[in-house]
């Protein structure tokens, strides 16, 4: 080339490419982004307008009749329920300690590492596999059997590192000075985290847990071989009998059941009242951490 | 209180929270002993050679087959559909949503997309029998639309909102001044986000789409309910499919305990743990490459 | 004068980091003392190593003694927590608890089993200047009030739990000038009854309050002595040259 100048002509070739290419650009981002959204239209209008002709108060609040084609689904929302308290009271705690360990007690060694490193793996470790696990620690080698302690606890497990990782990031947003304001006063170390630090995180660490037990609440794998049964007479709920779930129940309804046809409004009742109830604990976080973001200014 | 106890409190519960750390790690470990501790078990009966790369999966047969072949082919047929429809959705909608979004539009857009990331794996199968199996069947001219097809698209819906949101902050924290510095040579913003943007953000990507692949590959209940289920060398997209998680969910329920079979299923479980670690280890070793170069 | 804390000999690294050289100062009782010096020459340091703050990190060394009246607040029977008590601390950002205006001043109080009634708790908001402005809402949580008050707060917060020393790490350089002045005007009330301490940053500021004057530069004290001395007829040519705003 003898200049690097441009012609008037070739000027507005260039000038004119760029206006197209900008053009297909931005309508082919948008493209990808319009056909997100409608896969997510198309999931949300499936559901809540079939599922919502079956959704009574009749249907929530009847055990499942005649082999699971007529009544309600009393008896899995009860087990859910069972489940996921039963999660809670054992992954909470346990991962509320173990995020305090790290961020206010663990120093920069190569065994904090090793769990951090660990807790990141253990996030990435496919549900089923906690299944197995849960199968053989907790049905079989501590002999709780098919239950609804060995499926609660095999939940606990999974929803561990995700409660662990966001309470950690609640801890590390309190600054030191709250810290050392407790400390300044003769507050002991335990007592410097119970009175100022986990309350002052508490928004962060709450947001956490509901979005865990949302989550937990709608996992179907880890319970498969855990204690999820086909079918329960009556509602029973005890801790070392088998249960229905709701996400349990939906599998069976759309797969296992001899008449899929005649259940499947039943199966889309179930369906709806699943997204309902993973959709109202989200909310709740989203409202937490909103209140949250108002108290502070 | 007093001081004494107070103190005593003090170191009783230092104990407590170092001890759930440990117990975070024995938890990783005690997965990993039960994954190799059954998988010896299984190679006891079976050649690893045989298990790796044979070509039948038939353990309740007369003569039992477990080669897993057929298994691990379904598995990343499924993870490979569904990444190819994934990547470029997700990656074009994390730069539409990082780069050309106003607020208001990124306020609605990624409640949307976490919304999404809510809904139960099990509903998402449960659509894809009730929906999207008709209309593939319809479409492909087939008795039934279960197969690898069917799991790619509910899989790479279920990929999207990881895939979208992690791709879009590595989008977003890219240093405005590489952007400043594209439109300062006079690029457009097509040409800054191709030859500046995407490329410096690349690592991050990577790591989105590794975290998508882990998702895809460990990923059990809407591959079980709408992939078919044949225990089968796929050959196409059509075919129906078993993957590795669809297997153990399956076989696990009705074998007897501590039979050849039983260890099988730890044995791909083994090597599912593997490829999902695999997948994440690469992500993560390109998320830190991306915050070690873009440091803010 | 009767000293009421001093430091003899003290050495202070983080790793290798030497921080504070063979330090030797003295605090007399019922006296305002500033530290004054450019950034990094270790007051701060000094400051919270009278109520024991490095205790929480790791790679603090800490050699010399430091005495609080006849007793070495390093020596091992001696809890921590009574030191703090003893010893309390304002910050440099004001960090109430998020917790109620009345809990902030009971809290201290309550873990270490002193009485708490509503008495202290006026005498001690009454104290930090405070009372008038807050004695309508003791319930509302103290992140509502105003910076200044909140700093105001926290130095109600230490003289509840009647301690000896105050320490004040640049209580100031988060506010505006009106709130530094009422502050400054507590500071001077506040002498009659404890002995303190103060960092800070400005040179009107500890003119304006300190009887006492330590200027420290690179982790060694460089010279001490009564404020008007300091800063008016300073001996060492380091100490002139920092008052004269040639560096800092």
């Amino acid at each position: 080339m003898e200049s690097f100048l441009l012609t008037d002509s070739e000027n507005i070739m260039q000038f004119k490419t760029n206006k197209l290419s900008s053009v297909i650009e931005w309508g082919s981002l948008l493209l990808s982004t319009a056909i997100v959204c409608f896969f997510i239209a198309v999931i949300i209008w499936e559901i809540f307008s079939k599922g919502f002709s079956v959704l009574s108060w009749e249907f929530t609040t009847m055990v499942p009749k005649e082999g699971m084609t007529s009544g309600g689904i009393l008896t899995p929302i009860i087990g859910t329920v069972l489940l996921t308290l039963i999660t809670s009271a054992f992954a909470v705690p346990f991962g509320i300690c173990c995020a305090i360990y790290l961020n206010e007690y663990a120093e920069n060694t190569w065994v904090t590492r090793t769990i951090r490193a660990a807790i990141r793996n253990l996030s990435g470790v496919p549900s089923i596999i906690y299944g197995l696990f849960g199968l053989a620690l907790f049905v079989q080698a501590l002999n709780f059997g098919t239950s609804l302690v060995a499926a609660g606890l095999t939940l606990g497990l999974l929803s561990l590192p995700y409660i662990i990782t966001t309470t950690e990031e609640a801890l590390k947003r309190i600054p030191n000075s709250t810290r050392e304001a407790a400390l300044a006063v003769g507050a002991t170390k335990f007592e410097t985290i119970k009175d100022v630090v986990i309350p002052s995180a508490m928004s962060g660490i709450l947001t956490g847990v509901v979005l865990t037990l949302s989550r937990a609440a709608g996992e179907t794998a880890p319970i498969l071989f855990t204690g999820a049964a086909f079918y329960i007479n009556g509602s029973s709920g005890y801790v070392n009998q088998e249960f229905m779930a709701l996400p349990y129940h939906l599998y069976m309804l759309s797969t296992q059941h001899q008449s899929i046809d005649q259940v499947k409004p039943i199966a889309y009742g179930t369906a709806l009242v699943l997204v309902i109830v993973v959709f109202l604990l989200n909310l709740t976080a989203f409202y937490i951490r909103y209140k949250y973001r108002k108290d502070e200014n | 209180m007093n001081y004494k106890s107070r103190i005593t409190l003090d170191i009783v519960f230092k104990v407590v929270f170092k001890a759930t750390g440990y117990l975070v790690l024995a938890l990783l470990g005690g997965i990993f002993a039960m994954l190799i501790y059954n998988s010896i078990s299984f190679f006891l009966d079976v050649k690893p050679w045989d298990f790796f790369t044979g070509m039948e999966w038939a353990p309740t047969a007369k003569s039992p087959k477990y080669g897993m072949l057929p298994l691990i082919v379904s598995t990343t047929l499924v993870t490979f559909g569904a990444m190819l429809i994934a990547i470029p959705l997700g990656v074009g909608t994390a730069s539409y949503i990082a780069i050309y979004a106003k607020p208001r539009v990124k306020n609605i857009l990624k409640p949307t997309i976490e919304m999404l990331a809510a809904i139960p794996s099990v509903v998402i199968g449960f659509l894809g029998i009730v929906f999207l199996s008709p209309g593939i069947a319809d479409l492909a001219d087939l008795p039934n639309g279960l197969n690898a097809l069917n799991g790619a698209i509910l899989l790479a819906i279920m990929a999207l909102p990881t895939i979208i949101t992690v791709a879009e902050d590595a989008i977003h924290a890219v240093p405005n001044a590489y952007k400043e510095a594209s439109y300062g040579v006079g690029a457009n913003r097509w040409q800054t986000l191709r030859k500046v943007i995407i490329p410096a953000a690349a690592p991050g990507v990577i790591t989105a789409i590794m975290l998508g692949v882990g998702r895809a590959i460990g990923e059990t209940m809407t591959v079980l309910m709408v992939t078919g289920n044949a225990a089968l060398m796929p050959t196409g997209m059509f075919d129906s499919v078993k993957t590795m998680t669809a297997t153990i969910a399956i076989e696990m329920g009705e074998v007897p305990y501590e039979t050849t079979h039983y260890y099988a299923l730890y044995a791909i479980a083994t090597v599912l743990f593997f490829m999902t670690l695999f997948a994440n280890i690469v992500g993560e070793f390109f998320i830190n490459r991306f915050r070690k170069y873009h440091a803010v | 004068m009767k000293t009421k804390l001093s430091a003899q000999n003290l050495n202070i690294s983080f790793g290798t980091k030497q921080v504070l050289k063979n330090v030797n100062v003295s605090f007399n009782e019922n006296e305002i003392t500033a530290l004054i010096g450019p950034s990094g020459c270790g007051k701060s340091t000094l400051l919270r190593s009278f109520n024991r703050m490095h205790d929480l990190s790791p790679d603090a060394n800490i050699n010399g003694t430091i005495m609080l009246d006849d007793l070495n607040i390093y020596s091992k029977n001696i809890p921590v927590t009574e030191i703090r008590k003893r010893i309390g601390m304002v910050f440099q950002k004001a960090n109430p608890f998020p917790k109620s205006i009345q809990e902030n001043i009971t809290y201290g109080l309550k873990i270490n089993n002193l009485p708490h009634g509503k008495d202290v708790i006026e005498k001690a908001l009454q104290e930090a200047y405070l009372w008038d402005e807050v004695k309508n809402d003791l319930k509302m949580p103290a992140t509502r009030l105003s910076g200044g008050q909140q700093q105001r707060l926290c130095i109600a917060r230490a003289v509840a739990l009647r301690p000896e020393v105050i320490l004040m790490d640049e209580p100031c350089s988060a506010l505006d000038p009106v709130s530094t002045l009422k502050i400054e005007e507590l500071i001077k009330h506040l002498k009659k009854k404890y002995t303190i301490a103060i960092v800070t940053h400005n040179m009107q500021q500890a003119q304006r309050v300190a009887d006492k004057t330590i200027f420290m530069y690179l982790g060694e004290v460089m010279e001490e002595g009564p404020t008007d001395q300091i800063f008016n007829n300073p001996k060492n040519e380091i100490t002139t040259n920092y008052i004269n705003g040639y560096f800092g």
